[in-house]
């Protein structure tokens, strides 16, 4: 497969938008706003089974020290996923140019 | 579709996009940030009622008695209290991140 890391912005503008740089502009930054919205309603909707028994009448600090500590070690965790695939593809490179052929 | 789209946007952009222009690009900017909100509160409402559904409805009766109808309420406002910590943790994290490279 391959990996599509990075901004994700269409490589030469000829698509969406492409005729006015404003709009292509516009879709870039909507799209990643998106994209953050995305990753907090995943991580709240997996931190709060986690993180939260029974809801009170407040957020206590020790759940809100739960959430935040969530946020970050979710981050680690896509961080730690994605170094340690991108070593075991290099170590395995040799083997999948053969492959190709 | 797609020439067409790019061809009436090409002709307005030209024109200086105001006055009898048939696309508006700011209008239409507005009503995708309308929609890309509506959607966010549908994603986030969705999410709220799966949760607080599971933390307070235990085994189903006829209707929904008060301890359960308090649940849900106190629920809802810790969900929201956890969403923003999520964002505003992740929010950090993406600085901090982005003053490290």
């Amino acid at each position: 497969f391959t990996s599509s890391s990075g901004p994700g912005s269409a490589p030469g503008g000829g698509g969406l938008g492409g005729a006015d740089p404003q709009l292509q502009r516009f879709i870039e930054v909507e799209t990643q706003k998106q994209r953050f919205q995305q990753l907090v309603h995943q991580m709240t909707e997996l931190c709060w089974e986690k993180c939260m028994d029974k809801p009170g009448p407040k957020l206590d600090s020790r759940a809100e020290t739960c959430f935040v500590n969530c946020v970050e070690r979710f981050i680690d965790t896509s961080q730690f996923i994605l170094n340690r695939l991108e070593q075991t593809q290099k170590s395995k490179s040799a083997f999948s140019e053969s492959l190709s052929d | 579709m797609e020439s067409g789209f790019g061809s009436d946007f090409g002709s307005d952009f030209g024109s200086g996009g105001g006055g009898g222009g048939k696309l508006d690009p700011g209008l239409i900017m507005e009503q995708v940030k309308v929609q890309i909100a509506v959607a966010n509160a549908q994603e986030l409402l969705q999410r709220m009622t799966d949760k607080c559904f599971r933390k307070c409805i235990g085994k189903p009766g006829g209707s929904l008695d008060n301890s359960e109808q308090k649940c849900i309420a106190m629920c809802m406002d810790r969900y929201m209290d956890a969403w923003n910590t999520v964002s505003r943790a992740y929010n950090s994290r993406l600085q901090r991140e982005r003053a490290n490279m």
